[in-house]
């Protein structure tokens, strides 16, 4: 098996690309991704690992616009995704150009999972090791949309879903608790799963929501750590709810 | 000069082919060859060509735009002289009527049908309305080849465009594909004067193209050697609120008058409206029987009559 790994053009005997699973290994061990469509909101939210003393945290923001109505996050090699980025930020600004109206969601989508695949069938490259969350709204209808791409080059579209560290575990709690949400509901939701599998607190996530009307808005710390609050009050709620009607059966 | 050669042969296992890639640095062409020639193999270098991008060759911001349609030049000592010798041959007076305007109930399109080669009327029959898909039509003035063949282009960018996107094309958009195909080709003498007309999801849209790169967003535009004389009757008679059959006789009107004038411009006055469910033809008039139409022959009393004189 060894020497199918090494050149991306080779197929193995078994029908895998191994570097493209080797990519997707990548993206297993990075920052773990959250992203929640809700009616009328779309919400984003990644994991901080704590910043050194020295680091300006704001120039590592992990949340990125890539035009005024689409936003991306991404699990995986950090490098590679700033390379992506700049060239669907170009490629949104040139379609503007050409044709006088923004990118739809799923066009933009579309032109990201068609680069990964690209370098995915040459010579002499390796794939970008990062899986998206694309969100945003499109601009006519002002439906919110999410999507996620990977380093094969596929691409699908979500009502709630999670890559990164712990994706699996972050997804199931997505799938037992998700329902039509909107607004700070959706937030919340988004909160939650990141919490699954991150240490709890605002200095470790970074969260940003996007409506049609305001864009992309990345919440402070201090909101984050009021979300938390009250979700962990709901939860302390919850558990004090399961444990309260045995009581009474005792007496 | 040094040269180093690199030898690696990929082999799969249960068949007999081996590929031998070879990278040569620095060598002159005339080199290479000989060491082709003297190895008695044949090299297979479709390897070396790869499909990733040419790394550096051209800067981030060109890599979102296609490169631009060229061809080799000429060889003359004064190109810029036989460039404008070359637009003035191909650049006829675009010698034809057509016209187009918006109002309440959509677009109205309207054109002759008469090609002249300089004073020779080569057909009297050409349609100059193209028919761009089911809600966008196109008019032609210029050259004839190069308004069909681009219009037909732009279809199937069209079509492209809606399998892709799930969605129909704008006007706004198609007129700018347009535009920007044929600034592309600017000085090489296409000869296009075009005006694309639609309606889409934000209603009726009219845009005037042309084949210097131009693109004019507009109410009313007439287009060809005839346009002043139809510019005179549509200007005055144009209303927004008009109801389709007053603004179809409008654009009738105003074709007739600009083919009563102009020479080059005559045939029939076809009328194509496009509304909500898109475009359909209204009517394909003649203009020699518009003419008794509009200007029926009134018997007249006669003033002055001739007769014959008894011999004298």
């Amino acid at each position: 098996m060894a020497r199918y790994d090494r050149a991306i053009t080779v197929f193995s005997p078994d029908g895998h690309l191994f570097q493209v699973e080797y990519a997707l290994e990548a993206v297993r061990k990075g920052n773990a991704a959250v992203g929640v469509r809700g009616t009328d909101i779309v919400v984003l939210g990644v994991e901080k690992k704590s910043a050194a003393k020295l680091q300006d945290s704001r120039s590592v923001r992990k949340i990125v616009s890539l035009d005024d109505h689409v936003a991306l996050a991404c699990a995986g090699l950090k490098a590679d995704a700033r390379i992506l980025i700049n060239k669907a930020r170009i490629e949104c600004q040139s379609h503007r150009l050409t044709v006088e109206d923004p990118v739809t969601v799923e066009f933009i989508t579309r032109y990201i999972a068609g680069l990964q695949q690209k370098y995915t069938q040459s010579g002499g490259v390796r794939p970008f090791g990062l899986s998206t969350l694309i969100v945003g709204f499109d601009p006519y209808t002002g439906v919110p949309s999410l999507y996620q791409t990977d380093p094969s080059g596929t691409f699908s579209a979500w009502k709630a879903n999670a890559t990164g560290r712990n994706s699996n575990s972050m997804r199931e709690f997505l799938e037992k608790n998700y329902k039509e949400t909107s607004g700070q509901e959706t937030v919340k939701l988004a909160i939650r799963a990141l919490l699954e599998v991150v240490e709890s607190g605002g200095k470790n996530i970074e969260v940003a929501v996007m409506t049609k009307e305001d864009g992309l808005r990345q919440l402070e710390e201090a909101e984050i750590d009021a979300i938390v609050a009250e979700i962990e009050a709901e939860k302390a709620a919850a558990e004090a709810a399961k444990n309260a009607p045995a009581a009474p059966k005792e007496t | 000069m040094k040269c180093t050669l690199h030898f690696s042969y990929i082999s799969s296992p249960g068949s007999h082919l081996i590929s031998v890639f070879l990278l040569v640095d620095h060598l002159q062409s005339d080199l290479k060859d000989l060491i082709i020639k003297n190895t008695n193999m044949k090299l297979d270098t479709t390897g070396l060509e790869t499909a990733a991008p040419v790394w550096g060759s051209h800067s981030e911001l060109v890599d979102g735009f296609s490169a631009a349609p060229s061809f080799e030049l000429p060889i003359t000592t004064d190109f810029d002289g036989f460039q404008k010798e070359a637009v003035q041959m191909v650049k006829p007076a675009k010698g034809t009527t057509t016209l187009a305007f918006i109002f309440k109930e959509g677009v109205m399109v309207a054109a002759d049908s008469r090609a002249s080669m300089g004073g020779y009327i080569s057909s009297q029959s050409v349609k100059k309305i193209i028919e761009i898909n089911p809600y966008m039509l196109g008019t032609m003035a210029g050259g004839a080849a190069d308004c069909q063949f681009w219009h037909r282009n732009l279809g199937i960018k069209c079509r492209l465009h809606e399998l892709a996107n799930k969605r129909r094309i704008s006007v706004t958009g198609a007129s700018k594909l347009l535009a920007n195909i044929l600034y592309s080709y600017r000085g090489m003498g296409l000869s296009v004067g075009t005006m694309i007309a639609g309606w889409d999801e934000t209603g009726p849209g009219l845009y005037y193209v042309d084949s210097e790169g131009g693109r004019l967003k507009g109410m009313r535009f007439s287009v060809g050697s005839g346009s002043p004389y139809a510019y005179g009757v549509l200007d005055n008679g144009y209303r927004y609120d008009m109801s389709v059959e007053e603004a179809a006789e409008l654009a009738r009107r105003a074709i007739y008058h600009a083919t009563f004038r102009d020479g080059a411009s005559g045939g029939v006055a076809s009328v194509y409206y496009v509304g909500p469910n898109g475009w359909k033809k209204l009517s394909g008039d003649d203009v020699g029987e518009l003419h008794y139409k509009y200007y029926p022959v009134m018997p007249s009393t006669v003033e002055q009559e001739m007769v014959e004189v008894a011999g004298a």
